[in-house]
């Protein structure tokens, strides 16, 4: 068993190069904050590393943290522009019994965040549906595409808080 | 003989042919299937803990009927895709098949179709149609399910028609005869006669077949549960892989005739089992009509065994479906080709050995 | 003179026996051997996660019933667990040991249908109905206690909907003495028969490696060989008071790690269900029931993830609370979501038919599934 503290000393010694950030400060779950395009780098050193080996990503969750400017568009509606998009990466050593919450925050306007396909392969269909009702892009993905909304569904992505229901798909009025 | 009956009746060979072809079908096929159905129902739903049919008539005997009524009233679906023609011929060739194999098949010493000598040539021939049938319904379904269940079909009938006929080379061979009426005939009186227990000839050649005449008849019964694509070999139609294989596109009244043919054919393989092992339509323990002296009552009694004992083999095969499992395309294969072809192989030598003796 | 040959793609599914509900599942087939399966998912998309952003906190219990619907105690206990973490509420006693019962019951109800759909698959229909008899008793067990006999709302926060029904403790006794004689009956119908046996040993074979990288829980994990079982790796409620085994897959019938593992796993873990509510049921303290539910149900602000076993695995809910009455965000970690990713892998190279085979042994449930 690791502490955040130990985890965050090793994690700072051998990834010079990334900035990370511990926060304990919100309630229940103290999380490390890690740029969007070193996210890859950094789970395969904890993937890796002998000291920590987390060898398994339990979840992987996507937030709209809905935190920019809100605007009407031209029909009235409110919508956000600015702010942040968040995912977070709860891991586990099944090995050493330890657990890790990592977050990546990310444009809103534009989320880009590196995949970690290529480390674990759970992270496949996690990856995928933060990208169907998110809209998150992430790079390097074997196969982004849209899993839980059809694939031809051209409106958007349902679970970001400013999202709003078109009038019709495929000729079917949608609100009943 | 059934057919002079009626010659001699109307003086017409059309006429008396045409009563002849058409009495098993109507006096015992049709209803056969009905009740068949019904008794697999009901075999599985006590077997399941659970009733059956309990709705229609007193406990659901009507239910069949009924079921038939609905399939009748159904609409008859022609894909636009289909092979019209194949497709509208493929359930009548099935059916003619399965039940082109009664027309041989001695109900009693009297009732008796055709007494042609290659008897059970002519059945295993016959009921090579049905291949013919599934393949053509499977290829003209223009269905992907329908395609590898006909495909699997064809390769199981024709893998497990081999064993089936070095067993019944055997039997050929032991009694010198095709004829099933002669096959019948010979296994007379009480059931040590019966081939399962060496034939009627009470020498030390009886005694050394009895072991090679059981092996014979469970590799027998395992190849025509096969042939019949019945579980635990119901790979063709395997509802829980394939839908229901080659009649997935069926509808109405052309699934109706599948569904009969099935069961016809169920009771086909049964008979003939019965007629090479289980001494045909002789009955067991001797005949009332010989015992009060009624000549009019053997044959009565005759064709009353034959359906007890078809029935009772009917209902093997479906207490084996409602207890096992199903094989997979290549274990079935391997099961034909690796153990019950050399078996049955072997035991025709070794019956030819002892039939030397 | 060379045959052209052409791979040819079958679509099993949404409309399809085998698949337990509407999944599609894209088969290429090199004749009848499987070069790729692509699973296509979302038929059953009912927004869970949009609606949580929307209602109250007790208002979303029963929504996640609708999710697992098979393992519906299950999935109200997870959410339950985790809001009580997030208010830092303490649940009497009582409460605790009746959501054990319930969930342990639960669990029976939910590997028997997925033993019995598995034997369904593989072509045996009579323990089908044999399993799902006694599911029946298990429901009629939960229809005395809330009423309903699928979709519960019984596990609330802080309490329960109702206290035991008096003649509860009667009926599960007697339903555990007369449930055991029909596990033996059930193992020897369809678990050591040699046609199952054959169908199901050897194929599809998971390496606990691949599964702990595709994040596989449950019971298909511990038939890879990973003693690794939340209920006691990570404890929660009062599961450390109770003594049981967590069965492990051991390859008895072929390699460890295939279907029939998969499948023998579940019927054990039955078995130390029934253990753990037999043991319940003789501790069980008095107490009310509703004494611990909360008026005002508004969690301080923060996220917490907070997980459960339920039948099919691990089962978590990620939730931010940004303070009111609503959760911010509710993220579902639903175990059969994660176990389908394995399809691929472990189809690759088999015959169609070991692709129900395989299926039947991930058990999932689409509800889960696109949530």
């Amino acid at each position: 068993m690791k502490s955040l503290e130990e985890i965050v000393e090793i994690l700072k010694n051998n990834l010079p190069d990334v900035v990370l950030e511990a926060h304990s400060e919100i309630k229940f779950e103290p999380f490390i904050l890690i740029p969007s395009d070193k996210i890859d780098k950094v789970c395969l050193f904890l993937r890796d590393n002998p000291e920590l080996y987390f060898d398994s990503l339990v979840n992987l969750s996507a937030v709209d943290d809905f935190n920019g400017q809100k605007i009407k568009d031209e029909q009235g509606n409110e919508i956000m522009t600015g702010g942040t998009m968040s995912v977070y990466y709860h891991l586990e050593s099944i090995k050493f019994r330890h657990k890790l919450l990592l977050k990546v925050t990310t444009e809103r306007d534009d989320p880009i965040v590196n995949s970690v396909v290529t480390v674990w392969n759970s992270a496949n269909w996690h990856e995928r549906e933060a990208f169907d009702l998110f809209g998150i892009k992430f790079n390097n993905h074997p196969d982004l595409r849209r899993i839980l909304m059809p694939y031809d569904w051209e409106f958007g992505h349902p679970l970001r808080k400013d999202y709003q229901n078109p009038e019709f798909y495929q000729g079917m009025k949608v609100p009943y | 003989m059934i057919y002079d009956f009626f010659y001699n009746l109307t003086g017409s060979v059309i006429i008396s042919g045409t009563v002849v072809a058409l009495l098993p079908l109507f006096a015992f096929i049709l209803p056969f299937a009905l009740f068949a159905v019904l008794l697999e129902r009901k075999v599985a739903g006590h077997m399941q803990d659970r009733l059956g049919p309990m709705r229609v008539g007193y406990h659901g005997i009507l239910q069949t009927v009924a079921d038939i009524i609905k399939l009748i009233q159904k609409e008859d679906i022609i894909a636009k895709d289909n092979d019209k023609l194949f497709f509208n011929i493929a359930p009548v060739l099935t059916f003619a098949g399965s039940y082109a194999a009664f027309a041989v098949i001695p109900f009693s010493s009297i009732f008796l179709g055709a007494d042609i000598d290659l008897g059970i040539f002519y059945v295993i021939a016959v009921t090579g149609l049905v291949v013919a049938g599934i393949l053509m319904a499977g290829w003209a379904s223009n269905n992907k399910y329908s395609l590898l269940g006909a495909m699997r079909s064809a390769a199981q009938i024709v893998s497990y028609e081999i064993p089936t006929i070095l067993i019944v080379l055997s039997i050929v061979m032991l009694t010198g005869t095709m004829s099933l009426y002669d096959l019948s005939e010979n296994q007379t009186a009480y059931f040590w006669n019966w081939n399962i227990f060496g034939g009627p000839n009470l020498d030390i050649q009886k005694f050394l077949l009895i072991p090679f005449m059981l092996i014979g008849f469970i590799i027998i019964y395992i190849s025509t549960l096969a042939e019949v694509n019945r579980t635990p070999f119901d790979i063709p139609e395997a509802e829980s892989e394939l839908v229901s294989g080659y009649h997935t596109e069926y509808s109405g009244m052309k699934f109706a005739m599948f569904f009969l043919a099935e069961y016809a054919n169920m009771f086909a393989v049964s008979a003939i089992l019965v007629i090479l092992f289980f001494g045909g339509y002789q009955s067991p323990l001797g005949y009332l009509g010989n015992t009060l002296n009624i000549p009019w009552l053997i044959p009565i009694e005759q064709f009353f065994w034959f359906i007890f004992k078809g029935i009772f083999f009917v209902f093997v095969q479906m207490w084996l479906r409602w207890t096992l499992p199903r094989l997979r395309v290549d274990q079935l294969m391997t099961a034909s080709w690796k153990y019950l072809i050399p078996i049955a192989f072997v035991n025709l030598l070794i019956i030819g050995v002892i039939s030397l003796i | 003179m060379s045959v052209r040959t052409e791979e040819m793609v079958l679509n099993m599914g949404p409309q399809h026996p085998s698949t337990h509900g509407v999944l599609r599942l894209e088969l290429t087939l090199d004749g009848e051997i499987i070069t790729k399966v692509v699973p296509h998912i979302g038929y059953l998309h009912r927004c869970f996660e949009k609606h949580c952003e929307v209602m109250t906190y007790p208002q979303i219990i029963p929504y996640t019933d609708r999710m697992d619907y098979l393992a519906a105690m299950g999935n109200e206990f997870g959410y339950v667990i985790a809001v009580e973490k997030l208010l830092g509420i303490q649940v009497p006693e009582r409460v605790e040991y009746i959501r054990v019962i319930m969930a342990e019951l639960q669990r029976i109800a939910s590997h028997l249908v997925a033993i019995g759909t598995y034997g369904a698959d593989i072509g045996a229909f009579t323990p089908f109905l044999y399993c799902f008899r006694d599911r029946e008793r298990i429901l009629n067990l939960f229809e005395i206690t809330c009423g309903a006999r699928l979709l519960y709302n019984y596990i609330w926060i802080g309490g329960l909907s109702h206290d035991l029904h008096p003649d509860f403790i009667r009926l599960t006794k007697e339903f555990i003495r007369e449930f055991k004689p029909n596990l033996k009956e059930l193992n020897n119908l369809l678990t050591f028969n040699k046609i199952f046996i054959d169908r199901t040993a050897n194929v599809g074979i998971l390496p606990l490696e691949t599964a702990i990288n595709f994040g596989i829980t449950g019971p298909m994990l511990r038939a890879s060989g990973l003693k690794w079982d939340l209920r006691k790796d990570d404890t929660y409620s009062v599961y450390n008071k109770f003594d049981f085994n967590i069965p492990v897959g051991d390859g008895r019938m072929g390699t460890v790690g295939d279907s029939w593992d998969r499948y023998f796993v579940r019927v054990l873990e039955m078995e130390e269900s029934l253990k753990i509510i037999e043991q319940a049921i003789e501790q069980i303290p008095d107490g009310d029931v509703t004494a611990a539910i909360p008026k005002r149900i508004k969690p301080p602000v923060g996220h917490i993830y907070s997980r459960v076993e339920n039948p099919r695995g691990e089962l978590g809910y990620f939730i931010i609370s940004d303070g009111s009455t609503s959760p911010f965000r509710v993220k579902v970690r639903a175990p059969s979501f994660v176990n389908l990713q394995i399809m691929d892998e472990l189809c690759r190279g088999h015959l169609v038919a070991d692709v129900i085979a395989i299926l039947g042994s991930v058990d999932i449930v689409l509800g889960e599934v696109d949530r």
